[in-house]
Order: structure tokens, then C-alpha cells, then sequence
């Protein structure tokens, strides 16, 4: 089956340009240099139709921008990213424009991603209108449709977005993303900020919109509990670069990466009482002084002295699964 | 029995507001012994984090801790004054908060902040005063302590700042800590460190701790016994096993199955309809009659918080005893 969406070596660069006085200092001969974070480092995915893929990581390993790289908010440095075949790497092309619709997302803060002095009904109602989608029905009765979808009343049309709790708003956020009809959505650690028991009811939302609408996800966040429930396969990011990709129940039953391993370990969960905690060590290295080699060497317990000087490529090592580390190379 | 460490009975706190009065803490009574970890586990505006600003005496107008008794160590800390209450917190009461900033100064360096705070309580010299700043430094597994003393908070990754937040609240070895969702904003790597650290100093020194959370889980692995609040009030309490395994009170059956965990993967979760009431316009009687699966009449009336079983306490009219 061909994929929905392919990205090949996508890469991202953020450089901090040096500005005049740098500049200055550098022409008198000092040492200034300009900063340059890889936070996107490489990284080939593809997603099929109607399948959730989980992004997991911590803060800073590139999630996010991958996200949005994806969604076309942000350009990538290098690399090609292609929907239903179609090289959309570049959003101004009239492949980028069609492709914008088509992929949407929904953001983590459901108080910051809502503009607090429009009405709901132009929040959810301006774009479909924009792009001709309304097909003969008044932008009221499109919005309330929406509404309807994400389960929340259709009388609240005219409210703005103070008038509702966090787990509404984010219901909001779903609407707005669904009503231009989009294929793909990217949620971008979308049940973070919500508390326990509205969070399940979004995530069984997600559950219930994938099955009616035929969608496919790419869900990205921290929690791997939420991403274990939700997904059909895992990836795992570890500053910038993918370390294991694999389908969620072999990656939960028997990680392959050391970094996994750890991170599965450290996970609370309400079956493990009284534990004792047997943290990993050191810290998220700086991704503008990333560790040579493979990221994960300074923490790793099995590093050896190659995994200090060579990047390990993620190699296939199950039908379906594919892992970055040495380790599995036979010696 | 001994004499508990803490033991909170009847406390209410409630603000006073424009639009009327809103009961953040009504009727909250618990105690713990020392070297004691107990959960207080809830949503967003449950009143868990006010529970423990009000152990603190740290409740600002508009709100006011109108009624109850916090007796530590036998002593009701709401009839002291002031004066008498500073010398309580910090020295015998800690608290680690949510956003280690709010802990620091930035613009002064740790060592400054650390002895100042060993200075208010004791008269020591400021060379005994700083080599016990770093051996608290340490204690929390910060490594080189003596350089990073002399560092300033924005210096410090958010996982190191936690820690030094929890090793200023070490300093003057308090009896009891209160940690209000310390490791909510840290990774998760960050926080099996920060668990492990905080586990091994309450064994080792027998410090009581209160861990203020929403997450389930986290409470499951550290502590002994637990509180469910809800809408201001202790809704269920007993042992983590108990608790976790056969919930009594709808409220926490709701919560403990909206968790995803690993065994229901892909199936819709079992969520609770609606969404928390204001504080201001809470149902009649039982506040989660509006949201209860099993919610009747009698509901209408204020159940009491009474003696399920042994060591377990329910507010509920209809606890749910066949859960299977």
C-alpha cells in the first residue's frame, strides 16, 4: 500500500544569525560564531492511510517542528515532504496550497490557539468560507454541523472563546481544524494541558472522528501512555533524529533502543505501586552542543567507543521495526 | 498510637469574591505520620493546591481559612501569629512548588538564596551556613555543588532547578514537605530522577510529604496512602492499593478508568460526562450528582464523609462496593 505521507531526509536548521555588532567583532578578529540548532536531523516517515503514528519525545528533540514542518508552517531547511505523492515541501506551490487544506492541526494550549475576540462561529466558519466549502448552506448552519461533530452545542455560535473551559476550547480547536475537511491532522500534544478525565473524552473524540471520517493522525507527544492507547505505531525521537520506530505493541512489549528502554522504564503507571525509581542519568544534552556521535551516547549504559564517533543509522530489525543503535549490529 | 505529624481536621478555606463565595476547601480532614507519603490527588480547581497553601498559612485575601484546626505535631498552627508562624515554615514546614522559578530569585545567586534561608531560622555563621547549602546541594544529586552554588538560577537546566527547589526546602530538615505537582513540568526522564531523589530522602530522613498531583500514576508508585478531592472536598481516602485497585466513590472509579493504561489499548475510555462544576455555582448536595452514573435522590443531600471500611473513608451515599 502506497503511503498518504513520505517524508525523505527532512531536516531542520534554525541558525541564529549574527547581527551587526557580532559581525563587527568577528571583521576585528574575534571568535564569534553563528549558532545553529539541527533540530530535525533526517527523518524519513511514512504514514498510510488511516493510520495513527505517535511522535514521542522529549522536551526539545524536534517534535514539534517536525509537526509543523509537516503541516507547512514552517519550511523545511532539506528534505522532501510528499502527500498522496505530490512534493509539497514547498507551501507556496499550487501542490503546498492544496495540500495546507488537506493537512491541518490542532495545537497544544486551547487558551493561546483561539483568537479571544472573534465569535466561535467566525473561528470556525471563516476559513470553509474562505476556500468556497460552505456548498449552499449558510455559514450558521455549516458551523453548527461542526459543532455538533465535536460534541458540543450548536447554540454556542455566537460566544467567544472565554466562555468556555479548557476541554470545550479544545473541542473548538478540533472543529476549526475539521471544518475546512481535511484527510490528515496533526495534533501536537493536544490532550497535554487538559485534565484526566477531559482528556479521555478527546482522546475518545479522536477515536470516534478517525472512524466517521476516514482520518489519519499523527500524534505527537510526551506522554507515552496517551500515545500507547492511541496509536498504531510509535516513533521515538531523540534530539532531532529518530532512534526507533516500531508498531505500538512491539515497542511497549520489547523496545529495542537503549533510550526507549530507559524512557518505557521511567513511565508512572497505575499498576506499579511502591516502586523504586532507578532514573537514567545526566541530563537532555543541549541540542546547539549535541553529543558526537549518537546523541544518546553520554547516557547510554552500553555505550562504547564507536557510538562516540559514529551516527548509528536506523536499520530494519523486524519485519516492520527499525531501531538506531549499534547494539544490534552482530559483531 | 504516636501523636501524627500533621493532622488537618475540618479545615475550610474559602474566597471571598464579587460574585460570591467560592468554597475552594470545605470540610477537609486528614493526618500523616512521619516518614509518611500521602497523595492528594485531583483536578483542576478540586482545592488540592489551596490545601496546601493553607497548611502553609499562605492563603492571600480574597480568600480565608474560615473554620477547621491544622494541628502539626500537636501545635494548631491557625492560632499563631504571624511572627510565630514564620518561624514554622520553612524551619519545620517546607513547601516545593509547581515552577521552580517561583521558588528562585533569578537576579541572586543559589548560594545567597540557600544561606539567607538557613540564616532566617538559625544563627550560624555564613562558612557552616554555606557548607551546609552544599551538602544539601548534593543530597539532591546535583554534581560539583561547590561551583554550582555560585551559579544563577537561569544557569540551571528546569529539572536542576527543581532540585535546587526541593534542596532549599530540605535545608532546615522540616518534619513534613508539601510538593505541589512538582514534576508536572518536567520530562519524564527529569521525573524518574526527581522521584527517585525525593523517595530515597523521605526513607532516609523520615520526612512526612504531601505530593499535590492530577496524576494517578505518579502517586501509584510513591505513595502509601491517598486522598481524592473533588470539587473542594475529600471525597475518598485510604490505602494506594485500595484505593487504585477497588474504588468505592464514583469519582475516583470515573477518574482511575479515564487513565489510559496498557491493557484497554485502542478501546474507547470509560469517561466521565461533563465537565467540573464552578466553584461558585456548585449542584445541591453531592457535587458530583450531576456528572454520577448512579446519582438519585438521596443525592440531593449532602452525604457525610463516614467509615466505609477499616481505614477507608467515602463521601457517597451509594459507595460502589460490586465493581467486578
Amino acid at each position: 500500500m502506497s503511503s498518504l505521507l513520505e517524508t525523505r531526509e527532512l531536516s531542520k536548521r534554525f541558525v541564529k544569525h549574527l547581527d551587526f555588532a557580532a559581525k563587527l567583532a568577528r571583521k576585528l578578529g574575534a571568535n564569534v560564531q553563528e549558532e545553529v540548532v539541527q533540530a530535525v536531523d533526517q527523518v524519513n516517515l511514512d504514514i498510510r492511510q488511516g493510520e495513527v503514528v505517535g511522535l514521542v519525545g522529549e522536551s526539545g528533540c524536534g517534535k514539534s517542528t517536525f509537526g509543523r514542518m509537516v503541516t507547512g508552517i514552517l519550511p523545511p531547511s532539506a528534505g522532501t515532504i510528499h502527500y498522496n505523492g505530490k512534493d509539497i515541501s514547498n507551501a507556496a506551490s499550487p501542490e503546498g496550497h492544496a495540500a495546507a487544506l488537506k493537512i491541518q492541526m490542532i495545537f497544544q494550549d486551547p487558551f493561546a490557539s483561539l483568537n479571544p475576540r472573534m465569535r466561535v462561529r467566525d473561528i470556525i466558519g471563516e476559513a470553509p468560507r474562505i476556500h468556497g466549502l460552505l456548498e449552499g448552506q449558510s455559514q450558521d448552519e455549516y458551523v453548527a454541523n461542526m459543532l455538533e461533530k465535536v460534541g458540543l452545542d450548536a447554540s454556542y455560535s455566537g460566544r467567544y472563546p472565554h466562555q468556555f473551559s479548557g476541554g470545550q476550547r479544545q473541542r473548538l480547536g478540533v472543529a476549526r481544524a475539521l471544518a475546512v475537511q481535511p484527510e490528515f491532522l496533526v495534533c501536537d500534544e493536544a490532550v497535554a494541558a487538559l485534565d484526566v478525565s477531559i482528556q479521555a473524552q478527546v482522546l475518545n473524540l479522536f477515536m470516534d472522528l478517525r472512524e466517521q471520517l476516514n482520518l489519519t493522525y499523527l500524534f505527537i507527544s510526551h506522554d507515552l501512555s496517551v500515545v500507547e492507547h492511541i496509536s498504531n505505531r510509535v516513533l521515538i525521537m531523540y534530539l532531532g533524529r529518530v532512534v526507533e520506530s516500531a508498531p505500538t505493541e512491539d515497542m511497549f512489549h520489547s523496545p529495542n533502543h537503549p533510550y526507549t528502554q530507559a524512557l518505557l522504564n521511567e513511565v508512572p503507571r497505575l499498576d506499579l505501586r511502591k516502586r523504586q525509581y532507578t532514573p537514567v542519568a545526566g541530563e537532555i544534552p543541549s541540542p546547539l552542543n549535541p553529543p558526537t556521535g549518537c546523541h544518546f551516547h553520554p547516557r547510554c549504559p552500553h555505550a562504547t567507543s564507536k557510538c562516540h564517533t559514529e551516527i548509528p543509522q536506523l536499520k530494519g530489525i523486524a519485519p516492520d521495526r527499525q531501531s538506531a543503535c549499534f547494539l544490534n549490529e552482530t559483531p | 498510637m504516636p501523636q501524627p505529624t500533621l493532622d488537618v481536621r475540618n479545615l475550610q478555606t474559602h474566597f471571598f469574591t464579587r460574585d460570591g463565595v467560592a468554597k475552594a476547601v470545605e470540610d477537609v480532614s486528614f493526618s500523616l505520620g512521619s516518614g509518611e507519603v500521602l497523595g492528594l490527588v485531583g483536578e483542576s480547581g478540586s482545592g488540592k493546591t489551596v490545601t496546601g497553601f493553607s497548611i502553609l498559612g499562605l492563603v492571600d485575601p480574597p480568600g480565608e481559612v474560615v473554620g477547621g484546626e491544622i494541628l502539626f505535631k500537636g501545635r494548631n498552627l491557625l492560632k499563631l501569629s504571624e511572627e510565630e508562624m514564620r518561624n514554622v515554615r520553612g524551619n519545620h514546614l517546607a513547601m516545593v512548588f509547581q515552577d521552580p522559578m517561583m521558588t528562585l530569585n533569578p537576579v541572586l545567586r543559589i548560594d545567597t538564596q540557600m544561606i539567607e534561608a538557613i540564616q532566617a531560622h538559625q544563627k550560624v555563621g555564613t562558612d557552616v551556613a554555606r557548607e551546609r547549602a552544599r551538602d544539601a546541594l548534593g543530597k539532591v544529586g546535583i554534581a560539583s555543588p561547590d561551583e554550582r552554588l555560585r551559579a544563577y538560577p537561569h544557569q540551571f537546566s528546569g529539572g536542576m532547578r527543581q532540585r535546587v527547589a526541593i534542596a532549599i526546602a530540605l535545608l532546615n530538615q522540616p518534619e513534613l514537605i508539601i510538593a505541589d505537582e512538582p514534576t508536572t513540568a518536567l520530562d519524564v526522564t527529569i521525573q524518574g530522577q526527581i522521584l527517585h531523589e525525593v523517595q530515597r530522602l523521605c526513607r532516609e530522613t523520615g520526612t512526612a510529604l504531601i505530593w499535590i498531583t492530577h496524576d494517578l500514576a505518579v502517586v501509584a508508585g510513591l505513595a502509601e496512602r491517598i486522598c481524592v478531592m473533588y470539587a473542594g472536598r475529600i471525597v475518598e481516602t485510604g490505602s494506594v492499593d485500595e484505593v487504585l485497585d477497588r474504588p468505592l466513590h464514583p469519582y475516583s472509579k470515573g477518574l482511575i478508568e479515564s487513565v489510559p493504561s496498557h491493557n484497554q489499548r485502542g478501546r474507547r475510555l470509560n469517561q466521565i460526562p461533563g465537565m467540573t462544576p464552578s466553584l461558585l455555582s456548585l449542584p445541591e448536595g453531592c457535587a458530583f450528582r450531576t456528572r454520577c452514573p448512579i446519582a438519585d435522590v438521596e443525592c440531593r443531600r449532602l452525604p457525610s464523609l463516614h467509615e466505609a471500611e477499616t481505614e477507608r473513608r467515602i463521601f457517597c451515599h451509594h459507595p460502589q462496593r460490586e465493581t467486578a
